[in-house]
């Protein structure tokens, strides 16, 4: 499988990356080597083989049913929240206008 | 006090412990080979400070008759990839410039807990991605190692270019690292320093940008496997912030290091031959089966079938997960944003986006945009994620003939900076020999074996089972204590 200059800029789009048509032709024969190379995937025979996820045997906790257990991820840090926001007013992430 | 920048970790801790000098002229002197060594650009950003109050600290300890952590008075570099309390952490990327974080990562904290202090944030690939330490924002990190005979700047290799740079120059007596693909182990051998990735949930992830997260793994580079036995035991331990910590007691790596392998086997895969690789790679191999069978061990010839599909498995795993982790830089919460004059919200993510994140990067996110999109996914995301399950399988077989894998770690020595960057495929291949341990969540480990006829450092692998740390740190030990490698690159910056 290959991809041309619209199905980059279809993927560009789904990962909001905005590139301009000199950056998406640059990327269409590099990103066709990489898919090319990794087509040799398909030779394996995973017949009956489960896709593996997790690599070492874990099983998922549940933490104790307690409020703000761990004071670094309790609640009650709006400002250390907001600290590092581009646009930050009232105590809350400014973004541009999103509806009409 | 200048010599006291040749020491290393236990060197320090003892040697401040017994009250030989004290940790605040070690911190001083490691602060002044720093500023001095900026043509190396291995830190982003230096805390003399926090050296210094960490040194401080351990003295004060002493002399109040206290017991001393395992890390006392030992200044290292920290990768900035770890979120640093109030140290800008940028992943060397432009996206993350100025993020100053409000919480320091569970590692890093650790470390501080044990005695240990910060002589600054180290230089690396952006956001991890790389070989060679060529896609930072800040800037390329130079070997300190030099090709005989030339000038030209030399890769550190990478991601943890910054670590291995500084730990070999003798700027830093240890650094941290973390290993996706290979980023501890490669730039490990590359400088002739050691560097160990642990088993996956060792090291916490907690405050660690996130890359890949199936497969990061913090982990210590230093100059000797004691060092690094010692820095691993004071980074690792169970993490209730992070969902795949492993909720083991950490061992005293330290306390049972042996060289002894006797009864030991040690497993020499076929297909790590691979075409490509320098004759003197391969030499080194032999020598080092001849180091490990000297130390007691039997040799033993296995077979790890699907070696050949780990590496382009790993690059369809690796970019997918990174797609999704990397979705979080929105230019809203943190970081950078690019608002350009009337532009709406999803304009405003992908002008920020566009801004913030290099090629390297940029190429990832799509190729994992890619994979993980709809119809693509059962022919590339699942199809790895099986060959991963296979991968892991191989050494799970080995595992019943030996004890612990010998293999080179790279396919090359270092290479001039700039000399691999037309083709990404090229590059990726230095991570062939690596990333099977890693798709495979085991402890694995590089340790200097010799030069080359280039005067350049050679490395060989350990791998291990999982949670088997310490017998990768003995093989290691026991290559160590015959190579003798001590070589040190020649100082010119």
């Amino acid at each position: 499988m290959s991809v041309d200059k619209h199905t980059v800029a279809k993927i560009a789009g789904l990962a909001r990356i905005e590139m301009g048509d000199e950056e998406l032709e640059r990327m269409v024969p590099e990103l066709n080597n990489i898919l090319n190379w990794v087509e040799q995937l398909g030779e394996v025979d995973v017949e009956g083989v489960e896709p593996m996820s997790a690599v070492i045997p874990n099983t998922l906790r549940l933490r104790d049913d307690e409020i703000d257990a761990d004071p670094k991820t309790a609640g009650g840090r709006r400002d250390d929240v907001l600290a590092n926001a581009p646009a930050a007013e009232y105590g809350f992430f400014g973004v541009p206008k999103v509806i009409e | 006090m200048s010599d006291l920048t040749k020491l290393g970790v236990k060197a320090i801790r003892d040697g401040v412990v017994a009250g030989d000098f004290t940790a605040r002229e070690v911190a001083e002197g490691f602060n002044a080979a720093v500023a001095a060594a900026s043509e190396l650009n291995a830190f982003i950003v230096t805390t003399p400070d926090h050296a210094l109050a960490a040194a401080d600290a351990a003295d004060k300890a002493r002399a109040e008759g206290r017991q001393l952590g395992p890390m006392a008075g030992v200044p290292i570099g920290m990768k900035d990839l770890f979120a640093t309390h109030g140290v800008q952490t940028t992943a060397a990327s432009h996206i993350l410039e100025g993020f100053n974080p409000q919480y320091e990562s569970t590692v890093s904290q650790n470390l501080w807990d044990a005695g240990a202090g910060m002589l600054g944030k180290l230089n690396l690939d952006q956001f991890a991605m790389g070989s060679s330490n060529e896609t930072s924002y800040f800037g390329n990190v130079a070997s300190p190692w030099r090709k005989a005979g030339t000038n030209a700047a030399m890769s550190p290799g990478g991601s943890s270019g910054g670590s291995s740079s500084s730990v070999a120059a003798r700027i830093a007596p240890a650094a941290t690292g973390t290993d996706t693909g290979g980023s501890i182990r490669q730039p490990a051998a590359f400088t002739g320093i050691c560097g160990i990735k642990p088993t996956y949930g060792r090291c916490s992830r907690w405050g660690v940008v996130a890359f890949a997260s199936s497969l990061d793994q913090a982990g210590p580079m230093a100059r000797s496997v004691e060092d690094c036995a010692i820095m691993l035991g004071a980074m690792a331990g169970f993490d209730p912030k992070d969902a795949t910590s492993l909720q083991m007691d950490v061992p005293d790596w330290e306390a049972a290091l042996s060289a002894d392998l006797t009864g030991k086997k040690v497993g020499i895969p076929k297909e790590y031959r691979m075409e490509g690789t320098d004759q003197a790679i391969l030499d080194s191999w032999e020598q080092g089966k001849a180091w490990l069978k000297d130390a007691g061990a039997e040799i033993v010839d296995i077979s790890l079938p699907h070696t050949k599909y780990a590496l382009p498995a790993y690059y369809i795993i690796a970019p997918a997960e990174a797609s999704s982790n990397l979705a979080r830089y929105d230019g809203v919460r943190y970081g950078l944003r690019d608002l350009p004059e009337g532009a709406g919200l999803q304009d405003m993510y992908a002008a920020t986006r566009a801004e913030g994140f290099g090629d390297e990067v940029k190429r990832r996110i799509l190729i994992g945009t890619y994979v993980l999109s709809a119809g693509f996914y059962d022919a590339y995301y699942n199809q790895a994620q099986k060959v991963r399950a296979l991968v892991a399988r191989d050494f799970e077989n080995a595992w019943s003939q030996c004890d612990v894998i010998l293999a080179p770690t790279t396919p090359t020595a270092s290479f001039p900076l700039g000399s691999l960057n037309d083709d990404p495929l090229t590059m990726y291949l230095n991570d062939v020999f690596a990333v099977p341990a890693s798709l495979a969540g085991l402890p694995a480990m590089s340790v200097p074996a010799m030069l080359n006829e280039d005067g350049l450092p050679l490395g060989l692998q350990l791998v291990g089972k999982p949670f088997d740390e310490q017998g990768v740190l003995n093989a290691g030990l026991a290559i160590q204590q015959r190579s003798g490698f001590d070589h040190a690159p020649e100082k010119w910056w």
